[in-house]
């Protein structure tokens, strides 16, 4: 039998051996190029090498349509490179650390990641934009007016792009928002 | 004012009856606000914590409305000092959990509460008797307005007040009533009520707020959303879905009257000799038999007077509250006995439950309070 041995004196188990990985194009050369490619659901990987990379366009962001030739997938899919994370320069809030504890660290981080959040904020709330209390310095009626200059510009857009849902709800802000600036005027 | 003094005051909502105060104990209003450059409290280092509280605390403590409060570093508070705060509501239990860098300013009244450095830099809560909202969101939305003469609160123009959890975005209100639905649980009927307020975007909690159990057939509903929609629509759509779960409660307590009053007056005589007479009594118990004796009083049973001593022993039997009046540290069995002497003495005078309002001749015209 062997010796019984506390925990701490077991020889530890070597690494596991991992050859560097081949590029999937040429076959030849080290992969230094990692695309992770997701289709509903399911995840694939393509590994090139730096060649290969810079031949198919990898670099440039048309380079969508790479994964498309390689791997025969169906049109519009989306290969999501790994960029830099984003994070906010004023306190150092990282993406993944908001994504983890679903706090922001600082008023800052909302200029940073607030422009990812509309999903986010939809599912949360009844809208996307603030129309309640305005801080007195910034002088309610200013601000409104700008509001309402936004939601018009917001709505023109939506229609356009026949976002008809997204236009009855800022149809009906800016109805609210009119109401009470006609309403602010008569006070 | 000293923590003593704040002990011993009863706070003014309960020293008063609000509209429809026989089933909402309790109307609150919480802003989140938070200073423009700082990181938030879960971010900051401690240093800058304290750096916050030093500077907002004194400003806090020189507002109109807080004349003679009670302020106090957390740090300064043992364990149960805080948790007697948290009984009380006036402060979370997250901000229980904080010690250095963290405050509490609380008026005199015990009607406004500030919590420094919580989740937000600035979590100030207000609180009135029964159903009223509108007034306590005037008197927070008062010294808020005076707060922002001094400091600059981060807002933006899309997402309104800036907060930790963007859960809170935009007005950074949560509105909330505390009910007491006894009826609603009794006749089995309060989880479809749950169910159609969460339906319409408001939450339904127990009565220390999230993941806590509704003890003593007290539910608190707040609003969820607070982006997109103006303080004041928020407050009316709340308040009217609260009018709808109080005529559902009285219905209710109508309905139990007529068919099955035996039953009324079984849970009401049994809650009366047990809290009369009880040696030993654990907490959730003995909130389960206050809430049948504080139904009593609405229904007649008892004598109306009575229900605000109920309400104020809601908060007395509570641990930490049991904990303070020994002046020691008791084990679970040693609060128990206390809260059963507790409870002996200050329900000794209260009469026994005339039950011929119950069983009466006609159930036709149940008193159903003060609406």
């Amino acid at each position: 039998m062997a010796p019984y041995l506390p925990r701490k004196f077991q020889p530890i188990p070597p690494p596991l051996f991992r050859p560097p990985r081949k590029c999937d194009v040429c076959d030849d050369k080290t992969a230094t190029v990692f695309l992770t490619q997701i289709v509903k659901g399911n995840m694939q990987k393509i590994n090139l090498c730096e060649n290969c990379a810079k031949e198919k366009g990898v670099t440039d962001p048309t380079g969508f349509q790479l994964a498309d030739m390689l791997l025969g997938f169906g049109q519009g899919a989306r290969v999501e490179t790994q960029p830099m994370e984003k994070s906010c320069t004023a306190c150092g809030m990282t993406q993944s650390t908001f994504r983890k504890t679903g706090r922001l660290g600082c008023a800052a981080c909302y200029s940073v990641f607030g422009d990812g959040m509309d999903g986010l904020l939809k599912a949360m709330h009844k809208g996307t934009r603030h129309i309640g209390k305005v801080p007195a310095h910034l002088s309610t009626r200013q601000a409104d007016e700008e509001h309402l200059a936004q939601l018009r510009t917001a709505l023109d857009d939506a229609v356009s792009k026949e976002a008809y849902e997204d236009a009855a709800r800022l149809k009906s802000e800016i109805a609210t928002l009119e109401k009470s600036l006609n309403q602010s005027v008569r006070v | 004012m000293k923590f003593t003094t704040l002990l011993r005051r009863p706070p003014e909502w309960m020293e008063h009856d609000g509209p429809c105060r026989d089933i909402v104990l309790t109307s609150r209003i919480r802003l989140a606000r938070n200073l423009e450059g700082p990181a938030f409290p879960g971010w900051a280092k401690k240093e800058d914590r304290i750096a916050i509280m030093q500077e907002l605390q004194p400003r806090i403590e020189s507002l109109n409305g807080m004349k003679d409060c009670f302020s106090e570093d957390l740090s300064n508070l043992d364990a149960i000092r805080k948790q007697v705060l948290v009984e009380k509501h006036l402060i979370s239990r997250e901000q229980a959990a904080k010690s250095a860098g963290s405050a509490a300013v609380i008026n005199r009244e015990q009607s406004l509460s500030i919590m420094i450095n919580e989740e937000d830099h600035l979590r100030m809560q207000s609180i009135r008797s029964g159903l009223d909202l509108v007034a306590a969101h005037a008197a927070l939305d008062k010294l808020d307005t005076e707060l922002e003469e001094q400091v600059r609160f981060a807002w933006d123009k899309r997402f309104g007040y800036l907060t930790a959890c963007p859960t809170n975005l935009g007005t950074g209100m949560r509105a909330s009533a505390m009910l007491h639905l006894p009826a609603l649980v009794l006749g089995e009927q309060v989880n479809q009520v749950i169910q159609a307020v969460n339906k319409i975007g408001l939450a339904v909690r127990g009565l220390y707020g999230e993941g806590t159990e509704a003890l003593a057939n007290l539910f608190q509903v707040s609003n969820q959303h607070t982006l997109g929609e103006r303080e004041g629509d928020i407050i009316a759509r709340l308040e009217k879905v609260i009018q709808q779960i109080i005529t559902h409660e009285r219905n209710a307590r109508r309905k139990l009257l007529e068919d099955s009053p035996h039953k009324i007056c079984d849970h009401i005589g049994r809650a009366y000799a047990a809290l009369r007479f009880a040696h030993i009594i654990e907490s959730k118990e003995a909130l389960t038999h206050l809430s049948m004796l504080r139904m009593g009083a609405d229904m007649g049973v008892l004598p109306a007077s009575e229900a605000r001593l109920i309400d104020t022993l809601l908060v007395e039997i509570q641990p930490a509250h049991l904990q303070t009046a020994a002046q020691r540290k008791l084990s679970g069995e040693e609060r128990d006995i206390l809260r059963a002497e507790v409870l002996r003495r200050r329900l000794h005078h209260l009469p026994e439950p005339d039950m011929s309002a119950c069983t009466g001749p006609g159930p036709e015209a149940p008193p159903d309070g003060k609406a």
